[in-house]
């Protein structure tokens, strides 16, 4: 297990998926694990703003979707992204380093 | 030239069903929400049913378990129709698979004539089982009370009915397609000494009215002994003699298993954990039906798997115990 990442920076992460019944789920389990995420609703797409750090648990998706998830899944429905990746079979994180 | 590009956002007027919004607010609602949540029949129910005069035609009181919201027992796997046959096509083509590369290998026809005789005796007659627990679902579904419970049955009705499908098809394996071992097979289940109790159990559970107990009796107490019973313990019997080519079989009827002990597990510790009566009700459930059953599978473990029958269904029902001790149950 690697020690979680974390940062003091608070500049903006995001992750936009298209807005359909197989993100619902994951939209739901990151908005749950990072108090600071801001979801925004646009047509067809939402995107998921937090400052700094973003984390998304394959064990909370998992018990939202009801079946093994694998977090490459996420690609499926993914439409952008920024800040600099981290990818477990855990956990798929996004943040920005401390200045 | 300047361009100018804007987009157009209309907001919906409403994000999900009013049943769905009442429930769950004006957001969007997941497919399993939409297919499931209050869509059982629960009014105007003006003509009483003939053969059931006392009770109206969808009837809560048809148990005696009682739920303030019969919805609490949702299936953790969110299976609505289209996410259950998706997940079952699937399963089915790796199955066949399965199955062909068996067929080819002659895993189960290239095996020692005693070999052959073990698996038309323990796990052919399943099939008549396995016919029994769709019998049992079907119950669950037709007189149950709120969608959750009532199409999650009826699938594992379906799914019943595809793994006697399964055990008959390991059956064909054997004799070459002939289908002489489904006749030996369904003997042992009407006439063989060791096979009748576990038949007369079955079939108990066909007489048993209250839809909560059959589903108590057939799915946590019956499945959780049969099932390791045979398609653990036995195989591994099997497979330490004469090899794994019978485990290459019994893998996806396990899966199976894992997949429903998941949905009936959560479905009893939820309705446990409801009232005090609801305890004590599917404790004494679990407590009868497991003392019948396990008497019944004694002459079958023994006969299937010798001195080590024993030992191996000791092993199956301490392992049943710990789960029930979990899902809150007295045992």
């Amino acid at each position: 297990m690697t020690t979680p990442i974390t940062t003091t920076s608070t500049q903006p992460v995001f992750i936009a998926f298209q807005a359909n019944n197989d993100t619902l789920p994951i939209v739901e389990a990151i908005v749950a694990d990072n108090p600071q995420a801001v979801a925004v609703d646009s047509p067809a797409m939402v995107k998921v703003t937090a400052p700094g750090l973003l984390v998304i648990r394959r064990a909370s998706v998992e018990e939202r979707v009801g079946r093994d998830f694998d977090l490459r899944e996420l690609q499926l429905n993914l439409i952008s992204l920024s800040g600099q990746i981290d990818e477990t079979e855990d956990a798929f994180t996004l943040h920005w380093q401390s200045a | 030239m300047t361009v100018e590009i804007r987009t157009q956002s209309v907001k919906p007027v409403r994000h999900t069903y009013a049943h769905i919004a009442r429930r769950f607010g004006d957001k969007p609602a997941s497919r399993y929400q939409e297919a499931t949540y209050d869509l059982q029949s629960e009014v105007n129910h003006h003509y009483k049913p003939l053969w059931d005069p006392d009770h109206d035609l969808y009837d809560a009181r048809r148990t005696a378990i009682v739920m303030k919201d019969w919805y609490a027992l949702k299936d953790p796997r969110q299976y609505y129709y289209g996410s259950y046959t998706i997940a079952r096509a699937k399963q089915q083509e790796a199955l066949d698979r399965q199955m062909e590369f068996a067929e080819k290998r002659e895993l189960l026809r290239g095996l020692p004539v005693e070999a052959r005789e073990a698996i038309v005796f323990a796990i052919v007659p399943l099939r008549h089982y396995e016919w029994g627990a769709n019998t049992n679902f079907s119950h669950i579904s037709a007189y149950g009370w709120s969608t959750a419970i009532t199409q999650a049955a009826i699938m594992a009705a379906a799914d019943r009915l595809g793994l006697a499908q399964h055990c008959s098809r390991i059956g064909l394996l054997v004799d070459g397609n002939t289908g002489s071992t489904l006749d030996e097979a369904k003997a042992f289940w009407v006439e063989h000494g060791d096979w009748q109790p576990l038949r007369r159990e079955v079939e108990r559970v066909f007489v048993t009215r209250d839809w909560f107990e059959v589903l108590a009796a057939q799915s946590l107490i019956a499945d959780g002994l049969v099932y390791p019973l045979f398609f653990q313990q036995f195989d591994a019997w099997l497979a330490r003699r004469h090899g794994p080519g019978l485990s290459t079989l019994l893998d996806y009827p396990m899966r199976l298993h894992d997949e429903s002990v998941r949905w009936v597990d959560a479905t009893v510790k939820t309705a446990a954990a409801e009232s005090a009566a609801n305890q004590a009700l599917l404790s004494s459930w679990a407590r009868t039906w497991r003392e019948r059953f396990l008497a019944a599978l004694k002459p079958l473990a023994e006969a299937t798997m010798g001195d080590e029958g024993e030992v191996a269904l000791a092993q199956v029902d301490a392992a049943l115990g710990v789960r029930l001790a979990k899902l809150g149950l007295s045992v």
